[in-house]
């Protein structure tokens, strides 16, 4: 299952377990990508609190949880080279994993067709 | 500035907007931040071929001596600025600074010698309040006019020269810092060897009626992307150069800043014309004795870029602090995060390890030797 949120990151919802990233729209946004910081697994936020950030040439940019839950893992991947995100956001460009508190909470999450009407 | 006033528009607006940019407020103007290949391709290309950047928002001031005589012009501007100005040849262009009574500096700006007047090129923010300041204290024997109906664009990187050369050859004879007058599709520029990214390059004032001519003619050179004002940022700040209202205000003085350079012999202790501008008190004390602080070069260690306002800690504790971070990023020439702040004398050594608050952390950061690429100046 596809969710989004309308501060324009995706989830790929397994079980309890999101996968989360920036939409293509948000990079789009961004810019080149020059630096991201990660999670730490095991470290666990509340929905809205700041998750990850990311900089590009020109400014630095917070990635905010969308749920509340704890990192299971983080895309080293994406440090090691930042524009992984630039190239291939909804893909290999992840940020982290994360076990959802309450899993239930995703179905007040946008749909891609809601999503897709925010941004159009 | 009043942020409600509606945002002016360079004679290049409409270029902008067809070239696909991404337009921002910026000193009261509605500029280019960016176009579609984007802040990293535009500052790689700019340093790897041409780049052409609109900087028509930029104050373009004539001098003129109520004598006629630019020797008159030129004693005059020197009670504003630090710097000999007499000693500018015809076709000459020099840095200078407006200091104020503390030996603060009012603005940066470009001035020209153009034979029978001075042509001053002053930061888009401080326009007004600079050519009132001059109006003020050269009024009497000066005749001063901003130039509103000229464009000013900048062609930089190491193509600029063959790329302009297709439109006036002689333009390769060229020196660093010289001034020109020539026709560019039979439209009179005035084209100065300058610019502000540490490349070689030219910036040309254009009648703003044919600007937009001129900047299409340049930018079907298959040599030239434009560029907008993020990559401008990242490319003067990896070549060192102060951004006025960042590194620079009036809460800094030229010693300060490491704009020893500019203040050229005459008007240093013993020179010809010693003093005679607002501050010199302050100034001349601090070229003999030196400045309690000074402006410098910082690398970060790790990959995250330290932005301006992070404060510099002598401790990686945040114990003690030290100074702070007037310019930074990413530099993409340098492959690296970039900065530049003030730090004490003591501590302005290459070499010196600070930490640099981010996000709660302190980073360690190298004072370093300005600038962070070579500049490719033809002198």
């Amino acid at each position: 299952m596809l969710k989004f949120t309308d501060e324009h990151e995706w989830l790929k919802i397994e079980g309890d377990v999101a996968t989360v990233g920036i939409t293509a729209y948000a990079v789009e946004q961004l810019g080149d990508l020059v630096f991201v910081e990660l999670p730490e697994a095991g470290s666990a936020f509340a929905k809205g609190d700041t998750a990850s950030t990311v900089e590009s040439v020109k400014a630095a940019s917070d990635v905010y949880c969308p749920l509340d839950g704890e990192i299971v893992e983080s895309n080293q991947a994406i440090v090691d080279d930042p524009s992984l995100v630039n190239s291939d956001p909804q893909g290999s460009g992840w940020f982290f994993k994360l076990k959802l508190s309450d899993p239930s909470a995703v179905n007040a999450l946008l749909d891609e067709a809601a999503y897709k009407e925010l941004i159009a | 500035m009043d942020d409600h006033s509606p945002l002016k528009q360079t004679p290049l607006y409409a270029l902008h907007l067809q070239l696909g940019a991404r337009m921002v407020p910026f000193a009261g103007y509605d500029m280019p931040v960016q176009y579609p290949a984007g802040v990293l391709k535009e500052h790689l290309h700019t340093r790897a071929a041409a780049g052409l950047f609109d900087v028509s928002h930029m104050g373009q001031i004539r001098l003129t001596a109520k004598s006629g005589r630019i020797e008159d012009a030129a004693l005059a501007l020197e009670k504003l600025v630090p710097v000999d100005i007499l000693g500018l040849g015809e076709g000459r262009q020099r840095y200078a600074l407006f200091t104020n009574a503390d030996g603060g500096i009012l603005d940066d700006l470009m001035v020209a010698n153009r034979g029978d007047h001075l042509f001053l090129v002053v930061n888009a923010a401080c326009k007004d309040a600079d050519f009132a300041h001059l109006q003020a204290h050269l009024g009497d024997s000066c005749d001063l006019e901003m130039l509103e109906d000229r464009a000013l664009i900048a062609l930089q990187g190491p193509h600029a020269v063959t790329v302009l050369a297709e439109l006036w050859a002689d333009i390769a004879t060229m020196r660093f810092m010289d001034v020109a007058e020539a026709e560019l599709h039979d439209v009179p520029c005035i084209i100065s060897r300058s610019g502000y990214t540490g490349e070689d390059g030219f910036e040309i004032s254009i009648p703003a009626v044919s600007a937009e001519d001129v900047a299409r003619r340049i930018l079907q050179h298959p040599d030239v992307l434009p560029i907008g004002l993020g990559a401008r940022d990242s490319l003067r700040l990896e070549a060192g150069l102060c951004l006025y209202g960042n590194d620079i205000d009036t809460g800094t003085t030229p010693v300060e800043a490491g704009l020893e350079w500019a203040l050229q012999k005459a008007r240093r202790i013993g020179g010809s014309r010693e003093g005679g501008y607002p501050g010199a008190d302050v100034i001349l004390r601090q070229l003999s004795s030196g400045a309690s602080r000074r402006r410098v070069g910082l690398k970060p260690e790790g990959k995250a870029p330290v932005r301006r306002g992070a404060l510099l800690f002598a401790d990686a504790e945040g114990q003690k602090q030290v100074g702070n971070v007037t310019s930074g990023g990413f530099g993409p020439s340098a492959e690296s995060p970039v900065a530049m702040g003030y730090v004490p004398t003591d501590l302005a050594s290459p070499g010196t390890i600070l930490f640099a608050e981010v996000r709660g952390k302190y980073l360690p950061v190298t004072v370093s030797a300005l600038p962070f690429v070579t500049p490719s100046y033809k002198r």
